[in-house]
């Protein structure tokens, strides 16, 4: 693990701690602390002062390389039919060739967490939304399982469950006829913990993933980001993706 | 509804009459016992007889508090009813069987629920974060390689 992110790992730590419920006392009424942090109580609602994104360095991203894919799958419960064409991916590793020169590189491509997100736009159901922070979620109590989201994402980032399905992760619930796709991992996210797959590209000491608060200016992510150039896939459709490349 | 149950009691009734020495052997659904009380004073997270009559409205608020605002207390949570009420040995009952704790008054109500079509049911005591060093040990060969797809630009 690298020595920034035991840094983040204490700083969380530190402001979630004692030092939280030192400052607590000398803070007003109301005012919460974890408002600074981002150890949000389990009891409050998540708000618009935080906005989720991911910063992905192709460069790092080894070819060949799906540890991220892996931990995702485990995490959800992922386990497919050894149907490719129809089984569920919430994160797959695309390689991009450069035809002229043969360059290729290789990236992973997940839900990009759009501020204006397409597949929000078409759901008939209000099944697709957005939560205050950012990420893009199925309501899968409502979804009817149309699929207008999966042809309207550019990203080709949703499946569709085909199949009945047992044993499925209780902090995932995944069901036949609804649409899914990358959660970044909502449910560690309120816990305070980073997505499965980041944490296993940095476990891996890859380090190709970073996530954080894009509207927190000192977090890792927008500090990398102001100063790396990254661009966004498909920039043109001006959906201000919460998911940024660098690299490519 | 009223006359169903009227129907079971005097059944019961006379059940019992005839054969004295099986008089619980009822029609009445065997609810199988929580692993914790919420309370000293109190079993489940509400008195037990509000629970009967409205669990699905706790559910149901629950659900879409933590859906759409992320509110994830853990008093009227789906998956702590199941972590409380399911055993999490491996041999524990499926919602398909009676033995259920959902399924042993639902069937007797004959009240369908499709809860556990998505949600799990039953408990995982590990947790996300717990499992999550096992991944990357393991590489977990379970798991299907999914898709190096590739794609050209020019």
């Amino acid at each position: 693990m690298s020595e920034q992110s035991n840094f983040d790992q204490y700083r969380r730590r530190f402001l979630s701690g004692s030092a939280a419920t030192v400052a607590g006392m000398a803070v007003a009424p109301g005012v919460l602390l974890h408002e600074i942090g981002h150890a949000r109580p389990a009891s409050q609602a998540v708000t618009d002062e935080v906005r989720w994104g991911m910063l992905i360095d192709s460069n790092k991203c080894a070819e060949g390389c799906d540890d991220c894919v892996k931990a995702c799958n485990e995490e959800h419960g992922l386990t497919g039919h050894g149907r490719p064409a129809t089984d569920s991916q919430w994160i797959r590793k695309v390689t991009l060739k450069d035809k002229q020169t043969g360059h290729t590189q290789t990236l992973p491509l997940l839900c990009q967490h759009c501020e204006a997100p397409p597949c929000v736009d078409v759901c008939p159901t209000g099944a697709s939304f957005k939560r205050a922070d950012g990420i893009v979620l199925v309501d899968k109590h409502i979804c009817i399982g149309c699929r207008y989201c999966m042809m309207a994402c550019p990203y080709k980032a949703r499946s569709f469950i085909h199949e009945t399905l047992t044993d499925q992760k209780p902090y995932s619930p995944r069901g036949k006829g609804t649409v899914e796709s990358c959660t970044f991992c909502v449910h560690r996210v309120d816990d305070g913990e980073t997505p499965a797959c980041v944490e296993a590209c940095t476990a891996e000491n890859h380090n190709a993933m970073v996530f954080g608060d894009l509207n927190d200016p000192s977090s890792k992510i927008s500090q990398q980001l102001k100063q790396y150039n990254s661009r966004q896939i498909r920039a043109d459709l001006q959906l201000n993706t919460g998911v940024r490349y660098r690299g490519i | 509804m009223i006359k169903h149950s009227l129907l079971v009691l005097v059944t019961g009734l006379l059940l019992g009459m005839v054969m004295p020495g099986q008089a619980d052997d009822s029609l009445l659904p065997e609810i199988p016992a929580a692993q914790a009380r919420f309370s000293e004073t109190q079993g489940c997270v509400e008195p037990t007889a509000d629970m009967r009559r409205n669990h699905m409205k706790y559910i149901l608020h629950q659900r879409d508090e933590t859906m759409h605002r992320g509110i994830r207390t853990k008093q009227y949570s789906l998956v702590e009813c199941i972590n409380c009420h399911v055993s999490d040995t491996p041999d524990a009952a499926r919602v398909s069987s009676e033995e259920h704790f959902c399924s042993s008054c639902h069937s007797y109500a004959a009240v369908n629920i499709d809860c556990f079509q998505c949600h799990a049911d039953r408990p995982v005591k590990t947790s996300a974060t717990q499992a999550m060093p096992a991944v990357a040990e393991s590489g977990s060969a379970s798991i299907p390689v999914l898709a190096i797809e590739e794609t050209t630009h020019e």
